[in-house]
């Protein structure tokens, strides 16, 4: 009798659970969509500056699919969905939503494309390229936090992203050439090695600022004659630097 | 019982501790946070000094009766205080970046304001107290408090040199301890049983675990993030007033700093130690094996575009840090290469302990290396080079998040560029170069500074000029002459082989810029075709960013943020623009809000309950009008003595070389001649009708403050010219003659009006203490406004204006005053 009672009890536990898990995702789900809806806008404001309108609709799409809350620690899930940088522990930051939404559309990368990341950090940005490149190549300097990463893309089921720990200066060159480099970790320069490792034709976005703010994006495109230039781009509406608007 | 005079020496140590204390604060905070916020909360932790006032001026009547047990207990509480809070302190999880976006920071930061508070209350209940308890000693106490404090600047100082941060911290307390057992024994208190656990908690103190007074830097400085690293590791530190250097292997992943490197880069740098200053701005000491093509990767950085034009023989390295700018001029074949570094440890470092890793390098025959600040050291140079190259003097995190906009830099100004100007050969180079940062705002600046400059000196500035940048650097060549059809040439060869941006060179069109690094309009290219052009003037006010020259007068170079761009950035914090707020100013803003809610409080309050008091016991006592001159005459007398002891501190920078021991020789010379002008105040107290005396002689001070203020204002500039070359010591000995009469005319107006005040009020003497503290806290924060936007001159008359103020709301009672026997 009393071993029934204990089973029924923790099936009842076990039922809390899920349903409390499942009503925390669909808030979280509610909350994602509301994000995409404050990214779209944010993107209309800025257009002057980053040059489109609007983001492309299978990054918005990857934007809304992709669960953030999983790849924040515990204590701050609960803004997982606000557009704002969070910290993730060992002096890092996930960033703003905002600038991933940003920086993975200026990569250009459609489901063939073969991308690397240098700085995995949460694994939140190589997630959102897993669900629209062929294969993501993730290098992070941080052991445990490469460590932590790794686990949550596998227990997220991205097949395609590999995470190797490591010095990402130059590159993954038993994959190179990629058609898109994202390089999170700020650096005094652009590693020379990954400008090779670009394809003709490929692109590199690089955030440039602090933890928590970053100043400007800069995007390196190769061109198909294998010359590099690169372009400024402040992530907000700013109004001319001369006045007027 | 109140003793018969009051603890002199007791009061000496007490402030001497406090300031100390104070200094070493600063010194704290920027090692585990930021400079920009370490000011800020430092600013308002003095606040204490008027919450004690307060304090004091609501409960003096109980405290009176057992002054000896209430001060030494005092004198205990911010000994214990001093290492306890700041220990509690540093474990809160403020991070300054978070603060707009995670309602939990604002907590933390009052939380570390509250405990920071605690120990300057202490210390200025002993002041304040001793104070109110000895109306005839006014004079005397304010002098000693004056006097400890200018030996507390001074002694910190010498510590900070010989022991790390966190020994001096319990240094200081263990000082505040002994000022407990000298005060018993002043006071004819001291008992054997008294003293003992006096000693005792001093023993404690000093042998407590270095691990419980280790620092806890914030995770989010550079330093914390290196370590991270697998095999990163703290090899040494080193510590000085000046910074916290540490230096760092990193045997797994190599440093690799240099700044900006070409995209099209072959070789990268060899081994490197990172060097970082408390925590953060970091540079690196090069390995150097005596073979120059190691250091090839130095030719494809912006800042080689003088050597692309021609062969520099002599060469000057201003802000030489860990050496790359005279690595660089070796790798280019220059005969004669100097340095010059104003961190002495820094040298050393170079010279001695690493000399193995660096090659003997900064020992070679053809190199040297000063130590002194770069403006003091070109004025009083006889030479003249061939290149002046100043590169990256900002850290890059630092500087874009505007951080250090608030810095005085002296570098970057008008003067400095006609000064670097001439000492170059004809023909020679002077190279600056910087980061970039988006929208264009430092590289516009100095851009104008430099065009200003040659104006100036009377030449063509249209045709000295080449501004080339990448995506990352740019670099502002200025030449002493025309620049040739050839060098046009190379420098357009230069940029080519390494995909940086020409912005301006004599004869440049649009089609040549903006081709490799690309932004949405060619800024740089337009911010310099206008800046020469006709409609400078016009460009200048549009632009959204603050690009007017900067001058010795308003050093303030990376403060580029106009007001009318504020709103706007500020409502676009959430969508991307925080990166555009320049958060020194920002803080700065925050820190005199804060500070005048907090003063509005401490002063406010008191002032409500003697109303209250009034009405209900003392019908007697001062009237309204008498406490409106009261605050008016101390709000004005505090504001206008650090006005002019922070303009002068200012201005004796630039000839005494160095910011620190300037600073430290014109403040102790502040504060220390203050002491004796308010020691020789005393003479005053006694004379008969005294009120009257009194006002006659504090308008007598002013008008000789404004006297010798003007003199200086208009002579020291060029006093300054014609005696830099002296030795530095004779300098320091002039600095501290100019200083005396003026500090010791200062140390006068504040004791003779609380001589009256405590004469006519006792009850009134805490809060004249709280109203003087307050308004410190505000001048500082204002003083830097007003530099900031007028100038230090304008804070020289301002200060002025404030002292003829406050000479005419002298607190005259309406009774004829005399001061009574305490």
């Amino acid at each position: 009798m009393h071993t029934r009672f204990s089973t029924v009890l923790s099936g009842l536990a076990v039922l809390c659970l899920c349903l409390t898990n499942a009503v925390a995702n669909q808030d979280f789900d509610a909350q994602r969509r509301t994000l995409v809806k404050e990214i779209e806008a944010d993107v209309t404001e800025t257009s002057l500056y980053i040059g489109r309108t609007r983001l492309n609709d299978r990054v918005l799409a990857a934007m809304a699919e992709v669960p953030r809350h999983e790849f924040v620690p515990k204590n701050v899930r609960e803004q997982a969905y606000l557009n704002r940088p969070l910290p993730i522990g060992y002096s890092q930051t996930i960033s703003q939503p905002y600038i991933v939404a940003l920086m993975t559309d200026l990569l250009d990368v459609d489901a063939s494309s073969r991308v690397l990341e240098v700085g995995t950090g949460s694994g939140y940005q190589a997630a959102i390229l897993a669900r629209l490149c062929r294969s993501v190549f993730s290098i992070e300097i941080i052991e445990p936090l490469g460590k932590r990463a790794k686990g949550t893309l596998k227990t997220l089921g991205y097949g395609n992203v590999e995470v190797r720990i490591g010095d990402g200066y130059y590159g993954w060159q038993e994959h190179a050439p990629y058609d898109a480099i994202v390089v999170t970790a700020a650096a005094n320069h652009v590693p020379p090695p990954l400008v090779r490792q670009l394809k003709p034709g490929g692109r590199m976005i690089i955030p440039v600022g602090g933890r928590f703010a970053v100043q400007h994006l800069v995007l390196v495109r190769k061109n198909q004659h294998g010359e590099v230039t690169s372009k400024q781009i402040l992530p907000v509406r700013f109004v001319p630097l001369t006045g007027g608007h | 019982m109140l003793p018969t005079r009051p603890p002199l020496f007791a009061i000496v140590l007490v402030s001497a501790s406090a300031l100390a204390y104070e200094v070493l604060l600063l010194r704290l905070f920027s090692i585990i946070q930021w400079h920009n916020f370490a000011y800020m909360v430092i600013s308002l932790a003095l606040l204490g000094y008027a919450a004690s006032g307060t304090f004091l001026s609501l409960t003096q009547q109980r405290w009176r009766k057992d002054f000896p047990r209430i001060f030494t207990a005092n004198i205990v509480l911010f000994s214990l205080s001093a290492v306890v809070c700041f220990l509690l302190a540093q474990q809160i999880p403020f991070n300054p970046e978070q603060v707009l976006w995670d309602t939990t920071q604002p907590l933390y930061l009052t939380l570390i304001y509250l405990l920071l508070t605690v120990p300057f209350f202490f210390a200025a209940n002993c002041i304040a107290l001793s104070l109110a308890c000895f109306g005839r000693d006014i004079a005397r106490v304010y002098a000693m408090d004056l006097l400890g404090a200018g030996l507390g600047s001074l002694a910190v100082i010498g510590l900070l040199f010989i022991a790390f941060p966190n020994t001096v911290l319990v240094l200081i307390s263990v000082l505040a301890l002994l000022a407990a057992i000298v005060g018993q024994w002043e006071m004819r208190q001291a008992r054997f049983v008294s003293v003992i656990p006096v000693a005792l908690l001093a023993g404690v103190l000093l042998t407590l675990p270095d691990n419980w007074t280790s620092l806890n830097m914030s995770p989010y400085k550079s330093l914390s993030q290196a370590l991270h690293v697998s095999g990163t590791r703290i090899s040494e530190q080193r510590s000085s007033p000046l910074g916290l250097l540490s230096i760092v292997e990193s045997p797994n992943v190599p440093w690799r700093f240099a700044p900006g490197l070409s995209f099209h880069a072959t070789t990268e740098p060899p081994k490197q130690l990172g060097v970082f200053t408390d925590g953060d701005a970091m540079t690196a000491i090069t390995h150097y094996n005596n073979n120059p093509l190691t250091l090839s990767y130095l030719a494809q950085q912006t800042s080689a575009l003088p050597y692309s034009l021609s062969t520099p023989r002599h060469v000057l390295v201003p802000g030489a840090g860990g050496g790359a700018g005279l690595l660089q001029a070796h790798y280019f074949g220059a005969e004669k290469i100097e340095g010059i570094e104003f961190n002495p440890q820094l040298v050393k470092m170079l010279t001695r302990d690493y000399a193995d890793f660096t090659g003997r390098f900064f020992t070679r025959e053809d190199v040297s290396l000063h130590v002194s600040e770069a403006r003091g050291f070109i004025r009083s140079s006889g030479k003249k080079y061939d290149l002046i190259q100043l590169a990256f003097l900002d850290s890059f995190g630092a500087s874009s998040a505007g951080l250090y906009s608030l810095n005085e830099n002296y570098l970057y100004t008008q003067e400095s560029v006609r000064d670097f100007v001439r000492h170059l050969k004809p023909n020679g180079y002077l190279a600056i170069s910087l980061w970039v940062k988006v929208p264009p705002r430092d590289m516009p600046r100095l851009f104008t500074t430099a065009v200003d400059a040659l104006e100036q000196l009377g030449t063509d500035a249209e045709q000295q000029l080449i501004l080339i940048r990448s995506w990352q650097t740019s670099t502002l060549l200025i030449k002493n002459g025309n620049i040739t059809g050839l060098e046009i040439k190379n420098a357009r060869r230069f940029c080519k082989q390494n995909g940086f941006d020409l912005a301006y060179f004599p004869g440049i069109t649009q089609d040549d810029a903006n081709h490799f690094n690309i932004l949405n309009e060619p800024y740089f290219f337009n911010a310099a075709t206008a800046i020469l052009g006709n409609e400078r003037e016009a460009y200048l006010r549009n632009y959204k960013f603050d690009i007017q020259p900067t001058t010795d007068d308003r050093p303030y170079f990376f403060h580029t943020l106009k007001w009318s761009s504020l709103r706007e950035i500020f409502q676009l914090r959430y969508k991307g623009g925080i990166g555009l707020m320049e958060w020194g100013y920002v803080t700065l803003l925050a820190t005199l809000l804060q500070a005048v809610i907090a003063s509005v409080v401490f002063i406010l309050l008191p002032l409500w309950f003697f109303n209250r008091r009034q009405a209900d016991r003392h019908p007697a006592s001062s009237n309204a009008r008498y406490k409106l001159k009261v605050f008016g005459y101390f709000f004005s007398i505090g504001l206008a003595f650090l006005f002019t002891e922070i303009a002068f501190i200012q201005k004796f920078i630039l000839f005494l070389h160095h910011p620190l021991y300037a600073a430290a020789v014109a403040l102790a010379s502040f504060l220390l001649f203050a002491g004796l002008g308010s020691a020789y105040s005393r003479r005053f107290v006694d004379q008969p009708d005294t009120c009257r005396a009194t006002i006659r002689i504090i308008r007598r001070v002013v008008l000789l403050i404004g006297l010798v203020t003007m003199i200086y204002l208009l002579m020291l500039g060029s006093v300054f010219e014609a005696l830099i070359a002296l030795p530095v010591w004779q300098k320091a000995l002039l600095a501290v003659s100019l200083i005396a009469p003026l500090a010791f005319l200062m140390g006068i107006p504040f004791p003779l009006a609380l001589c009256q005040v405590s004469a006519q009020d006792n009850a009134l003497v805490p809060w004249a203490w709280a109203i003087n503290g307050c308004a410190s806290v505000i001048s500082a924060v204002l003083a830097t406004l007003f530099a900031i936007h007028f100038g230090i001159s304008v804070v020289i008359l301002l200060a002025f204006g404030l002292y003829l103020l406050a000479s005419l709301l002298f607190p005259e009672s309406s009774k004829r005053a005399r001061i009574a026997p305490s």
